[in-house]
């Protein structure tokens, strides 16, 4: 009941603030699995991504967050648990001996559709678009061949909510979601990476930063 | 709401209606199939409808609504301009203090009425607390670029803007009370220039007046549209403090400049290789769209009258 009432909240403060465009450029919202891999530069990516899917997809859309950030204090765990059903994962590998892809493998065999931030950490570089992609991605896809993969790129959050800022600017926002993306028989982990790379560079505005 | 205004709002309705019909025939003489052109003329028509409504509404309610309607509108232009202008992480004080500063703090001296800081606040105090504020991040990059991105938001989405209702600060006399009549003199004259101008290009186009900046303007568009606006301007001498020659020098001098404010504004456009300044108002575009030439004949319009219509 408050998790509903919070994520609704989110959602319109979210849309309120961004005003919101979702273009479904290469594909449409339909309820089909997915992983929706974006770029990253705000702790409000998620938000925004998880805002523009009708709320049928969204019940079964679940973030993938880095435990380290979203353990921290009863909020964030809140937040992550009841609100957006988050999977968290273990970026710092502190158990060596386990799959770091495990809980992901497991919300997408519950039939779960995922948000994935391929980066890994947050890009908080002017000048660059986009920062190296972690391998799991390319994991994901092998072992889940029947998922697809959708590029999606949010542009203009990071000015909206530029780090350690507390008030967010109220600039206008856009999410594109591209065609999505199938890992080939004996493709590369490199030859993959470079593709779903250019997928998502593909939806980014061009411009100087 | 007093006779004429009743008179005037009943006058822009008859011309959507009139609008309106045509639209629709059109529409039916092309037959089922999508027409871009038609199209877009008919949303723009719907739009017209909505925003007469909004502001014969703000008008119901008084001077307060009206002020706060174009406080609305500012933002949305100013939100649209940042927007479309790349700044970076640095500027984030100077984009909270535009936002959330100087958009409430010119409004609010429009409401209590001090034009001695309502006409030099955001060109004087403004434009030195921007730079001040963008040097504090300490970051050198593009720095006169990306100040003066944020001092032309400022000045063209709020300072200008915020001219429109200005006008209800000015004692004119024997114009008591019906100041509002002169808030929708201007932003009538000032759009119907811009839809006339559009028609007429349509209808009549042939050459180009600015292929690089605005590849939709023509002479024709231009020459006809201003000289009809000029005289719908003069024809409504009696819902403002002129006389009818009066009227249509001032409406000339506002389609002017709402002219080449159209003209200024695709230039920025075209740099950031938009056609649109955003999706707000359908068929139109942005706010900004909508409001690009009243962004420059509004400030004008203001001084002219303070300076021949107010002892």
């Amino acid at each position: 009941m408050l998790a509903t009432l919070v994520a609704y909240s989110v959602i319109a403060g979210a849309r309120a603030i961004t005003g919101l465009r979702s273009l479904w450029l290469g594909t449409t919202p339909r309820s089909k699995q997915r992983i929706y891999f974006a770029n990253h530069t705000s702790h409000g990516d998620f938000v925004l991504l998880w805002a523009s899917l009708p709320a049928a997809l969204r019940k079964r859309t679940r973030p993938v967050a880095g435990a380290d950030y979203w353990t921290k204090g009863t909020l964030r765990r809140f937040v992550i648990g009841e609100v957006f059903k988050g999977v968290l994962i273990d970026r710092q590998h502190s158990a060596s001996d386990h799959n770091p892809l495990e809980p992901m493998l497991k919300a997408l065999e519950a039939g779960d559709s995922l948000i994935l931030f391929p980066e890994g950490t947050r890009n908080l570089d002017d000048e660059v678009k986009l920062l190296p992609f972690k391998s799991g991605i390319f994991h994901l896809a092998k072992a889940c061949p029947q998922v697809e993969l959708v590029p999606v790129w949010i542009d203009n959050l990071k000015r909206v909510m530029p780090k350690g800022r507390v008030l967010p600017l109220p600039l206008l926002c856009t999410v594109s979601f591209g065609a999505p993306l199938v890992a080939k028989e004996d493709e590369s982990k490199e030859a993959f990476l470079a593709r779903a790379v250019e997928a998502l560079l593909e939806l980014a505005p061009e411009e100087e930063a | 709401m007093d006779r004429h205004t009743l008179l005037l709002f009943a006058g822009i309705g008859s011309l959507l209606l009139l609008a309106s019909i045509v639209g629709f025939v059109l529409k039916w003489r092309t037959g089922v199939g999508p027409n871009p052109v038609i199209d877009n003329l008919n949303a723009r028509i719907k739009a017209w409808w909505l925003m007469v409504a909004v502001i014969g509404f703000a008008f119901l309610l008084g001077q307060t609504a009206v002020i706060l309607l174009f406080y609305g509108v500012s933002f949305y232009a100013l939100r649209e301009f940042i927007t479309l202008v790349p700044t970076r992480s640095s500027d984030y004080p100077a984009l909270v203090a535009a936002f959330y500063f100087v958009l409430p703090m010119q409004y609010l001296l429009i409401a209590i009425d001090w034009y001695g800081m309502f006409s030099i606040f955001v060109p004087v105090y403004v434009f030195l607390l921007l730079p001040i504020l963008a040097s504090l991040g300490g970051d050198s990059a593009r720095f006169l670029e990306r100040t003066s991105k944020v001092q032309w938001g400022l000045m063209l989405a709020v300072f200008c803007i915020s001219f429109v209702p200005a006008l209800l600060t000015l004692d004119i006399p024997g114009f008591e009370g019906r100041h509002l009549l002169l808030i929708a003199y201007l932003v009538v004259v000032v759009q119907l220039s811009d839809v006339l101008q559009y028609v007429c290009g349509k209808l009549f186009g042939k050459r180009k007046i600015a292929p690089n900046l605005s590849p939709s303007k023509t002479v024709e568009g231009f020459v006809g549209g201003i000289a009809l606006a000029s005289l719908a301007g003069a024809s409504l001498w009696w819902i403002t403090p002129f006389n009818p020659w009066q009227a249509g020098l001032v409406a000339l001098l506002i389609n002017l400049l709402g002219f080449f404010g159209g003209l200024v504004m695709s230039a920025i456009k075209r740099d950031r290789g938009v056609k649109d300044w955003g999706h707000m108002i359908e068929g139109h575009g942005g706010m900004l769209d909508r409001l690009d030439s009243v962004c420059f004949a509004a400030p004008i319009f203001f001084h002219v009258v303070r300076y021949w219509w107010v002892p």
